[in-house]
């Protein structure tokens, strides 16, 4: 796959930083506006789809390896497990029990700030890890695909 | 000492991500790392017997919030679980050797063990939806583990048929939600017992029966098994037959029948007529079998019969005396019921050692075919003696465990009047020593063929996991004595024969309304 023209290339080149950005910004805002982990992890696995419609399959695999984005993936999902486990384990509270905002955010008018809300940024962190990495796996997969076309032709 | 609930499901999660990461140099890291994982949550069900509580998730109180129920039947099926889990986990030590990707297995191993937690312990019907799926889509990618043409096939079968079983449950828990506004269980069925069911609700029992009966692989409802369970590598074979259709599909099914919508005479007599078919045509259909494995999970099929054939008798009993039931009349309930999950732990424990061993003779002859095995009895001593052990308790042999669960089912049969019902049980008994003998008398007794001269008996994991189980199949009569019995057995059948006081229970301990 040698990937589509010099146009598109070019175009592409320019809009995957924006729509990576795009992708952080809608993670990270996650608690304040629409959006949050699942969504800002699909925006940032398209930018990586975009590259590999543009430029072919072989460059997205050199900027983000099969085995790389696998480790992602797992981190990512560890990461959210911690979040919840870091609530079972501090004081006598719950598994996946909200435990920084009550101990030290406590009568501070914080709402509405990008640091606010708790564990839910950091879990949405996790989850936007998590689903960019997996996505993006998953079309590298379907992409690597060939019907066995060889047998055929043999005969 | 009380154990945290979501531990059951967080362990298998965390250790299942955790080994990915480890790569292909940490191979035997890995193992070991799964290995301590699942005898953990053996050990961790083992020490929470007894205890029963609602864990409220997050600290949100229900009905807002999830919540994870502990109480008798969820214990009962966390035994077992971890049981044959544990016991799968270390055959797969040296099992598993012979294919590539080892770490992918264990950590679709692991989340398979986490849904079907999952499953037994929620207290709310979307959130068991979602790990019906976990436990689902981890045991598709198991039984296609291989790569081999037929396995994909069987995979692809099991996955379109399992499918439309979650959509099927999908779409019960929609209109459930629709028509009483609540996802958690004790909620619904309170709300159930006060207006009763409408169309809705009624459609939504129906399509919990089909999605259930589906992935319970009750007889009309079954042609992916035979094609699924043979695929998969043996230890999963195992977990497949062993457990994920009992935790998937009759406990399931049952937790929704009795104790969400409660149960009705049409109800009984569906569990009572699916079970009968399916033990009839399991069986008849598995005697012609020339698949080892095959005619396993054929067989799973017939004592999957058994199992709803009990649930459902005690069901009929209990809706027949309506509510001035009678303490014989609830008695003889409870011996219907206690049979079936008797049955059910059994069945967990035979079928998976029965499945581990098809998978010892596979990995040592490289076949599966009966007609092209035998005479293994003295190449393979222990393979032997354990697949004898499984088989005489399947066929229900008496001292050990199948003999009891059969014996309690055939006559609370008799007792509640359904003569013909312990007669078919009885026939249907007959037909599996028939195809148990069958196994015997083809892989084990006979001419050794030519080109299996050189055979030799698996070493080491393999063998302490069959050994493991076989201790087991003797020793489950035990759970009959007065004494154990009031820990595992009686528990988990009064939550069933409660019925609807399950919701005043969870609503009580969550300290809701």
């Amino acid at each position: 796959m040698k990937g589509m023209t010099i146009i598109v290339k070019t175009i592409s080149s320019w809009v995957k930083v924006l729509i990576f950005l795009f992708g952080i910004y809608i993670v990270l805002f996650g608690h304040l506006t629409p959006g949050g982990g699942f969504a800002g992890g699909v925006i940032l696995a398209s930018s990586y789809v975009l590259l590999m419609l543009a430029y072919g399959r072989e460059f997205a695999e050199e900027n983000l390896s099969l085995p790389v984005a696998s480790k992602l993936d797992s981190v990512g999902a560890l990461l959210f497990a911690a979040v919840a486990l870091c609530g079972l384990c501090c004081g006598a509270a719950g598994f996946f029990f909200n435990f920084i905002q009550q101990r030290w955010f406590a009568g501070q008018d914080r709402a509405f700030d990008l640091v606010s809300a708790g564990t839910i940024p950091l879990s949405n962190i996790a989850i936007g890890l998590k689903v960019g990495a997996s996505l993006f796996l998953i079309i590298l997969v379907l992409s690597m695909f060939r019907p066995d076309t060889s047998t055929n032709e043999k005969e | 000492m009380s154990v945290p609930l979501p531990v059951f499901v967080a362990v298998p999660l965390v250790t299942a991500f955790l080994l990915p990461i480890f790569g292909k140099k940490g191979k035997s890291a890995a193992t070991f790392l799964a290995n301590i994982a699942t005898i953990a949550l053996l050990v961790l069900a083992i020490a929470s017997i007894g205890q029963s509580n609602v864990y409220k998730i997050g600290k949100w109180p229900i009905p807002l919030g999830i919540n994870l129920v502990y109480d008798g039947l969820s214990s009962l099926m966390l035994l077992v679980i971890s049981v044959v889990s544990a016991a799968a986990m270390f055959f797969s030590i040296r099992y598993m050797e012979q294919y590539t990707a080892k770490a992918k297995y264990l950590s679709l191993f692991l989340l398979m063990v986490a849904g079907m937690n999952g499953v037994v312990l929620s207290g709310d019907i979307f959130n068991l939806f979602v790990f019906l799926e976990i436990a689902s889509l981890s045991s598709y990618a198991l039984v296609g583990f291989g790569c081999q043409h037929e396995e994909l096939e069987a995979s692809f079968k099991y996955m379109v048929l399992g499918s439309i079983a979650s959509v099927f449950i999908l779409f019960g828990v929609a209109l459930v939600y629709g028509n009483t506004g609540s996802l958690n269980m004790a909620y619904i069925s309170q709300a159930i017992q006060k207006s009763g069911l409408n169309a809705g609700l009624g459609f939504a029992l129906g399509l919990f029966i089909t999605g259930f009966g589906l992935k319970a692989a009750l007889v009309p409802f079954h042609a992916w098994l035979p094609d699924a369970h043979p695929s998969a590598p043996a230890p999963i074979s195992a977990m497949l037959s062993g457990v994920l259709i009992k935790a998937l599909g009759v406990y399931t099914l049952a937790r929704v029948l009795f104790n969400v919508f409660g149960v009705t005479i049409p109800i009984g007599w569906i569990l009572v007529v699916l079970g009968i078919l399916s033990m009839v045509a399991g069986a008849f259909l598995a005697i012609g079998q020339w698949d080892f494995k095959r005619l396993l999970a054929y067989s799973s099929i017939s004592q999957l019969g058994y199992i709803t054939l009990g649930i459902g008798l005690g069901a009929l009993i209990i809706a027949r005396a309506g509510k001035d039931i009678t303490a014989e009349q609830l008695a003889w309930a409870s011996l219907a019921i206690l049979g079936g999950l008797f049955h059910l732990a059994n069945h967990a424990v035979y079928k998976s050692l029965l499945f581990l061993t098809s998978g010892s003779v596979e990995m040592a002859t490289g076949t599966r075919q009966l007609k092209h095995l035998g005479g293994l009895a003295e190449k393979m001593p222990v393979t032997r003696a354990t697949c004898t052990v499984a088989s005489a308790s399947i066929a229900g042999i008496p001292p050990f465990s199948g003999f009891w669960s059969k014996l309690i089912l055939v006559i609370a049969a008799i007792q509640a009047g359904f003569y013909w019902v312990a007669a078919i049980i009885v026939f249907v008994s007959l037909c599996t020593l028939i195809m148990y003998l069958k196994v015997q008398r083809y892989v084990f007794l006979g001419e050794l063929p030519e080109n299996l001269q050189q055979t030799k008996e698996n070493k080491g994991s393999m063998l302490v996991a069959m050994v493991f189980l076989a201790c087991l199949c003797v020793l489950m009569g035990l759970l009959l004595v007065p004494g154990l019995r009031e820990t595992i057995l009686t528990p988990a059948v009064n939550v069933l024969t409660g019925g609807y006081s399950y919701s005043a229970d969870v609503i009580k301990a969550a300290g809701g309304m």
